[in-house]
């Protein structure tokens, strides 16, 4: 069992509403030292021991996880907890 | 002409769609749900506004990843006439069927009101009724129609002529006041302005009925005898 942990993030250049919003409540709060926020999404795919798992990883990402016109991805594949 | 209104999970303006081909237009119409449906013989395909699996993902993310997509490339490439509208607008975005992509509205806002658009190409089969830089009254309703692609793309959408709507006044951020464009051939249209909430009076403006006018009277143009 792997565990592959996948970090989506918006390209640099793409403006990030949603970011910019957390950056100024941030900076409302006091923490007048963030200069920007970018947000992105965390998955967590349990993965079946596969030989192929860096490839089709790289499918699931450019195929359906990230946009690639908006987003970069990255990821690792770790060892799975067995229960 | 007989359209398909292609239904999803999560699809709110189907019956709008509808209502705009059947009733305002008077032509045949069908919704048809995406797990059956056979787009083979349809004169035109509509993909409606809503919230395709609730927006999961990106919005239309996981929709473009459903079978009826490669039905919709088929038909594409055949030169059927396909208009996404919404909704409709990302799904075509996430399949490739249109170049760029969809961020959240530059206000972080969900936005429902209506726009001035200008029609910045009525050489289109969805545009041909009404006159070049016209402008038109049809509501908006997203919260993620901020068009955004790189400067390359943009640059081929502009030589192309394919930036068929643009905003009078940009409300949500979208690259170059974008607001709808076309495939280069031209047979496939996304925008996110709701053109089929505005087809007749009683709805504030009839001013989207014309691009189902104009896809009429291409349709009638090209397989009507002696129209």
């Amino acid at each position: 069992m792997k565990l592959v942990k996948v970090h989506i993030t918006l390209k640099e250049g793409v403006l990030d509403p949603q970011g910019k919003a957390v950056q100024g409540s941030l900076n409302t709060l006091g923490y007048e030292n963030i200069e920007e926020v970018r947000v992105g999404k965390y998955l967590e795919l349990t993965v079946a021991d596969d030989a192929n798992i860096e490839h089709q990883i790289e499918e699931m990402c450019s195929k359906l996880l990230a946009n690639p016109v908006i987003e970069n991805y990255k990821y690792t594949v770790e060892e799975g907890v067995t229960q | 002409m007989k359209f398909a209104v292609v239904v999803f999970p999560g699809s709110n303006c189907d019956r709008d769609m509808y209502y705009a081909a059947k009733d305002a237009l008077g032509e045949e119409a069908e919704l048809v749900w995406y797990q059956e449906a056979k787009l083979d013989g349809y004169d035109a395909i509509l993909i409606p506004g809503g919230f395709s699996y609730g927006d999961y993902l990106r919005c239309g993310a996981i929709a473009s990843t459903s079978d009826i997509v490669t039905q919709l490339k088929t038909q594409a490439e055949i030169g059927v006439p396909i208009l996404g509208v919404c909704n409709g607008f990302q799904i075509l975005l996430e399949s490739g069927l249109l170049p760029g992509a969809m961020l959240r509205n530059k206000n972080l806002k969900f936005m429902c009101h209506f726009e001035n658009l200008v029609v910045e190409n009525n050489q289109t089969i969805f545009t041909s009724e009404y006159k070049q830089g016209e402008v038109i009254s049809v509501p908006i309703a997203h919260n993620e129609g901020n068009y955004y692609c790189d400067e390359a793309t943009l640059a081929r959408l502009k030589e192309n002529n394919q930036i068929v709507f643009t905003y009078q006044t940009n409300p949500n951020g979208s690259v170059a006041d974008i607001a709808g464009i076309t495939n280069e051939k031209g047979n496939v249209l996304g925008m996110m302005p709701h053109p089929e909430r505005a087809v007749e009076a009683l709805l504030n403006s009839a001013d989207g009925l014309k691009l189902f006018q104009s896809m009429l009277a291409n349709w009638r143009e090209n397989y009507v005898a002696g129209a």
